[in-house]
């Protein structure tokens, strides 16, 4: 508009190169200033996913609190009934919900970033952006339904303590924010090397979706860490989620163990696996077309 | 004074053929060994070039060597057939994937329209679409939604904008996309065959859309088999061929170069038993000059020598007359002027001649085809051999006014008034 023959703005130039493409580029070399310029797209995204999963759904968004639901009402009967797994003295239901909320948030950041490259492959052959907007989105709207069962969740508390058991809810609650970081810094870790890796080795994508049930058990969901015999204990703690999903059964049932040592490990296994896995993205992002 | 705002040096670009993922492991595996050892990478092939069809070796160059200076405001045509590399130069410098060796420094802001709808989610609304499609090209929100009624009225589908795509005609989506597309305002723009859908009215906007981004200085870069729109757009020309860059230069000498290049090279594609063959053949006017220019309305001859392998009573030859977008626009065989080649000898070589009189095709280029066989089959075909230009001249056509390319042929006539 400037321009009687032009509708759009005069272009001006910078006097550097704005961008220098390489074969190869350092390994540290990981842009997030790039990523921050890219916020709205990756909000975007978030939207994509929220709105497209419930179109043409009856009951919409209900699904994120029927699906823990049936499961907490399947492991009562399974595990607490027929098995007869203790649960510290906390009603069943409760207790299995608790983990189940806690587990489903890491475990669908994991299922669903593992399979970032091979899911976009046609987006990502078309156009550039930062490829890590897309796990990231991806943990963003998870937190959504997090929030939203976290929310059914504590109603769920609520009734129980109303009709009296022995439920308290107690000052650890204020960590809960630092353990969802967590578990969303563990599931992003995990599913993006796993989706890094499975662009040349497809073989890992059979082995996540059935891997990440399996460690629930490995996981004090189902049972709680205080059952588990002492020359086992460390092997189940040297799972990551261990002090996380203990620390947040904790703060809202106000039975369980919390040892700061433990959660200080799972913090620098987080660090350190997020460091490692935007490294091997940044890597992979770059020639995955030709492998994918 | 022009910016250089896009340099390539030395960029190649190798990949892997055949099915990648069996063996992989030990290639990776030889690979690493091999470079921890300090040696060169045992997988690269140096000096094999790029064929398509002969697969020695399990990789390929897809881009060799290419060195190149694009500056601000020039819309650069890439032009080349089907595997020369011209995606793939336009993906490495999109940043869909990275050179395996060389740079690629570059100026600005670079969209890539490699594809329409990069990313459409069918169940979102059209509203919804525009947003998201602006933000993976590259627009921020408040950029999109500064430019969303425009987006809305280039696309023609205000009425729907607030309906899923996935109700859309495929002629709506793909205006919705290319609308998007359209108001992005990055310095570089790279195009690739989008042209190539909706209807004609709808790519003449596009075009010129994508003429008045040129204006404002800013790069375009195009590829297209289309060689009409690219001479319409571009101002510059890179004729591209087997990985490598053939030719760089002004646009209308790079779709001429190339044009060539489809009859020189294995488009002439030859058929038939061969009892009897063309040796030569060849194009002039009516003083024996050999030529490949003729005016409207002209007469010209085809002088063709063929050799017979068995004694022959009869034959037929025909030329048939191809335009530029391979359609089939003219006939002249020996049978309609009661003609006959006859009584061939084995091993004789025979020279016929034709006269193609009054030529009333529109300007453009023409291809001829010469086929020699008679009512049993085939003897000899070759396709599009002769190459042929058209011009309008004042001979046949007096007109003051351009000729109207959408005519394919002018008619002699006479007129009357009473």
């Amino acid at each position: 508009m400037n321009t009687p023959n032009s509708d759009f703005s005069p272009n001006i130039l910078p006097d550097e190169w704005t961008m220098i493409l390489r074969p190869k580029r350092n390994l540290l070399d990981v842009n997030l200033h790039e990523l921050w310029q890219y916020r709205d797209l990756i909000m975007l995204f978030v939207k994509r996913d929220f709105v497209s999963k419930f179109k043409q759904t009856i009951l919409g968004p209900l699904w994120f609190i029927i699906q823990p639901l049936l499961t907490t009402i399947m492991f009562t009967i399974i595990f607490g009934n027929i098995a007869g797994i203790p649960t510290n003295g906390i009603p069943k239901m409760l207790f299995y919900m608790a983990g189940i909320v806690g587990w489903t948030y890491f475990s669908t950041c994991l299922n669903d970033t593992s399979q970032t490259f091979i899911k976009n492959a046609s987006i990502f052959g078309k156009v550039y952006f930062p490829r890590l907007a897309l796990p990231i989105s991806v943990v963003i709207s998870n937190l959504v339904s997090f929030v939203i069962q976290f929310v059914f969740l504590c109603f769920f508390l609520a009734y129980f303590m109303i009709r009296g058991s022995d439920v308290s809810p107690n000052i650890l609650v204020l960590w809960i924010p630092f353990l969802v970081l967590l578990m969303a810094g563990l599931g992003l870790g995990f599913g993006i090397i796993i989706s890094s890796l499975t662009t040349k080795y497809r073989d890992l994508t059979h082995l996540v979706s059935f891997g990440v049930s399996l460690w629930m058990y490995a996981t004090p969901i189902i049972y709680p860490l205080s059952e588990i015999p002492e020359k086992y204990r460390l092997y189940v703690l040297a799972n990551p989620m261990t002090p996380v999903v203990e620390t947040f059964k904790t703060a809202l049932l106000g039975v369980g163990q919390i040892n700061y040592f433990h959660l200080l490990y799972s913090f620098c296994f987080t660090i350190v696996l997020l460091a490692v896995g935007i490294i091997i993205f940044n890597k992979v992002e770059k020639t995955f077309m030709d492998t994918v | 004074m022009p910016h250089v705002v896009i340099k390539l040096e030395n960029v190649s670009k190798q990949y892997r053929l055949g099915n990648v993922g069996t063996g992989t492991l030990s290639h990776d595996l030889n690979r690493f060994f091999a470079k921890a050892l300090g040696k060169d990478d045992p997988t690269m092939k140096v000096g094999v070039s790029n064929r398509l069809d002969t697969v020695d070796g399990r990789y390929v160059w897809a881009l060799q060597d290419i060195n190149l200076e694009i500056c601000d405001g020039e819309v650069l045509g890439i032009v080349g057939k089907n595997g020369a590399g011209k995606s793939t130069l336009l993906k490495l410098m999109s940043r869909v994937t990275s050179p395996s060796t060389g740079e690629i420094k570059i100026k600005g802001r670079i969209a890539s329209l490699l594809e329409v709808g990069t990313g459409f989610h069918p169940e979102l609304t059209g509203k919804e679409n525009i947003y998201l499609n602006g933000a993976i090209l590259g627009m921020t929100k408040k950029e999109i939604s500064s430019k969303f009624d425009e987006i809305v009225e280039f696309s023609g589908v205000k009425k729907y904008v607030d309906t899923p795509v996935k109700r859309y005609s495929s002629g709506m989506y793909v205006r919705l996309a290319f609308a998007v597309a359209a108001h992005l305002e990055p310095e570089i723009l790279i195009v690739d065959e989008v042209l190539a859908v909706g209807d004609a009215e709808f790519q003449k906007k596009a075009i010129g859309k994508m003429q008045s981004v040129s204006r404002s200085g800013r790069t375009v870069l195009f590829v297209s088999h289309n060689l009409t729109a690219v001479e319409q757009l571009c101002t510059k020309g890179v004729l591209m061929q087997n990985g490598m860059l053939n030719m760089e230069g002004k646009v209308h000498d790079i779709t001429s170069a190339y044009k060539q290049m489809s009859v020189d090279e294995n488009d002439l594609r030859r058929s038939g038993t061969r009892v009897m063959e063309f040796l030569e053949y060849k194009m002039t006017g009516l003083n024996g000059k050999v030529i490949d220019e003729v005016f409207l309305g002209d007469n010209f001859l085809i002088t063709a020598n063929f050799k017979s392998h068995e004694q022959m009573d009869l034959c037929d030859m025909t030329l048939d007359i191809r335009n530029d977008s391979n359609e089939f626009i003219g006939h002249v065989t020996n049978a309609d002027d009661g003609f006959e080649i006859r009584d061939i000898t084995k091993g004789n070589i025979k020279s016929v001649s034709v006269m193609v009189k009054n030529i009333c095709f529109s300007p453009g280029t023409y291809y001829i085809s010469l086929w020699l066989g008679n009512s049993y089959g085939t003897f000899d075909y070759i396709e599009n051999c002769i190459r042929f230009t058209i011009k309008q001249g004042d001979t046949f056509i007096r007109r003051p006014f351009p000729f109207d390319k959408r005519s394919k042929t002018v008619l002699q006539s006479s007129w009357s008034f009473k």
